[in-house]
């Protein structure tokens, strides 16, 4: 076995892109609320980038590698930290020794983190991905959380890389890591486009949207951000029949408080839908944390398409310039 | 619908025309997907597809914003697509057991409804329900219409509920597949599971099936 759990965390799951194909099934597509990170996180120890990867919340797990590894941390800065008291840098991959313990004694900042270790770690697919549905108690480890005595193997073996251990050293850093740019630049302005039932929004509603903060509330998670703020209100208040909606979907309440539907959301729900925080905003958003604030600003389309396809870019990039740094190794 | 999935809304009501028609274009685009076509979500009168934004701008080119050339694709759909599916719908007769234990809110739902619990059970085995969609949780059925006699709208404030149990909430009636906070009328429960990871066909009702309730104690 190659890696086990020796203390679980609040909340530890295998993650990997999505489930997608299913949502009609009532099957929501789930997966990694940092995708940016997540996928950087694969890139940096050679994997594909929709590798499962295991996402960490705060406090996070305390994990034993049985086994070298090439491992990355991204996302959060958790402190992580290998054996006693040795920390280790997040957004660069880092060859272990066996027998290391890798556990993050102190917030710093973000919300979640992401481990990766080369080769991916070998559980079951299910419906094409390894993402962990907890609702439906499927996919992923067993389709729930990480706890004590969990053990989950990796796919390949990082003999290659295991070469990099200096005699007598628990673990080597390699000597590159990404810098994350614009990503998580401006963490509390948050771009969306207008939704189908912005226009029922009474216009001094419409200005509070995009004048006033919102806060992040405690009962938030996986599934959505609920925020409190100045209500809003509707010109009529007209039953709607369920539709569709997404992650980054901004949902009004019949209080007049917002819902932010994350990661885990529901493929359909009967709220009105004032708006869509864009996709290159989703990993700065997942990393936020209750108490956060939030201000609210409107894109057009266009503008939305032009910042994701950046930010594709820039990952296309990072991932080349992984890949050659590894291949150099390896040769 | 933000920068990766676009809907197309026939209008908002629970019409079994407008659902064949949604229906019948999820059907079209599950045999002519374009590439970068993510999933799709059918709801009552709604079609939502998401798709991967990127990918359409590097292999498709669209002279515009990729929301629009997505856009473009549902409007194809419709236009090509009938007015309902193809092929005769699934039916499913469902066991319950109704009321006592299994149904905790049959007797108050009667009793608004100023009818016995017999009565209430009568009229909801009596009908042929289409099911419009599957939401909310893997395998949820959303089925209507129920008679107007015993439609009730849903709870002010969900409790918990059980997997298997059997509700109404307004015109619809639908079953839980898993133990979840619910609010809709529960009058029966069935035995019969709505969801099951380990089967070929994880999810037992889809939309457009039909589903016809029996009293496993009439």
């Amino acid at each position: 076995m190659s890696l086990s759990i020796i203390k679980p965390g609040l909340l530890d799951t295998i993650q990997d892109m999505g489930r997608y194909g299913y949502s009609s099934w009532g099957i929501n597509p789930g997966g990694v609320m940092d995708g940016y990170a997540a996928r950087v996180a694969n890139m940096l120890v050679g994997n594909d980038p929709g590798e499962a990867v295991m996402e960490i919340h705060f406090p996070g797990a305390h994990l034993l590698f049985e086994q070298n590894a090439l491992i990355s941390i991204t996302g959060a800065d958790f402190t992580p930290t290998l054996n006693e008291d040795e920390p280790v840098s997040t957004w660069r991959p880092i060859v272990v020794r066996r027998n290391t313990l890798l556990h993050f004694p102190k917030w710093q900042s973000g919300s979640r983190c992401y481990l990766a270790v080369h080769g991916g770690f070998c559980v079951p697919r299910w419906l094409n991905s390894y993402s962990t549905n907890l609702k439906a108690g499927a996919g992923g480890f067993h389709g729930r959380k990480l706890e004590k005595g969990d053990e989950l193997p990796f796919k390949e073996n990082s003999i290659y890389f295991a070469g990099l251990l200096k005699e007598a050293r628990e673990y080597q850093p390699l000597n590159w890591r990404v810098d994350t740019g614009h990503t998580y630049q401006l963490p509390h302005e948050i771009l969306f486009t207008i939704g189908n039932e912005w226009t029922q929004l009474t216009h001094s509603s419409q200005r509070d949207m995009l004048e006033n903060n919102f806060i992040i509330h405690p009962f938030s998670d996986r599934m959505g951000y609920q925020l409190r703020g100045a209500p809003l209100k509707r010109q009529h208040t007209t039953e709607l029949v369920s539709t569709g909606v997404s992650f980054g979907t901004i949902q009004l309440l019949p209080d007049g408080q917002l819902i932010l539907l994350m990661a885990d959301h529901q493929t359909t729900g009967g709220y009105p839908r004032i708006g869509h925080v864009i996709s290159s905003q989703l990993p700065k958003l997942a990393q936020l944390r209750p108490s956060d604030s939030i201000q609210f600003n409107m894109v057009d389309m266009p503008t939305a398409e032009e910042l994701l396809f950046s930010q594709e870019h820039e990952l296309n990039i990072i991932q080349r310039a992984c890949y050659d740094h590894l291949n150099q190794l390896v040769c | 619908m933000g920068d990766g999935a676009v809907t197309i809304d026939l209008g908002n009501q629970l019409s079994e025309s407008l659902n064949g028609k949604v229906l019948a274009m999820y059907q079209w685009l599950q045999q002519h997907p374009f590439k970068g076509q993510k999933d799709i979500i059918t709801a009552y009168s709604s079609l939502t597809i998401l798709y991967d934004p990127y990918f359409i701008k590097m292999h498709h080119q669209p002279a515009n914003t990729v929301f629009e050339w997505v856009q473009e694709r549902i409007n194809t759909a419709y236009h090509q697509s009938g007015p309902g599916i193809s092929g005769t719908p699934v039916k499913h007769r469902i066991p319950v057991h109704y009321g006592g234990e299994n149904g905790a809110d049959l007797a108050a739902l009667a009793m608004e409804k100023q009818l016995t619990p017999g009565e209430v059970i009568s009229i909801h085995t009596g009908k042929l329900y289409r099911v419009y969609m599957i939401g909310f949780l893997p395998g949820f059925s959303y089925m209507a219409e129920v008679d107007e006699r015993i439609a009730l709208p849903r709870k002010e404030k969900p409790v918990p509920v059980v997997a298997g149990s059997v509700g109404i909430a307004g015109s619809q009636t639908g079953i839980y597949p898993f133990n979840s906070p619910g609010g809709w009328n529960i009058i029966g429960r069935t035995a019969v599971p709505m969801f099951n990871a380990q089967a070929q066909n994880p999810v037992l009702l889809k939309a457009g099936d039909e589903v016809e309730f029996y009293d496993v104690n009439g």
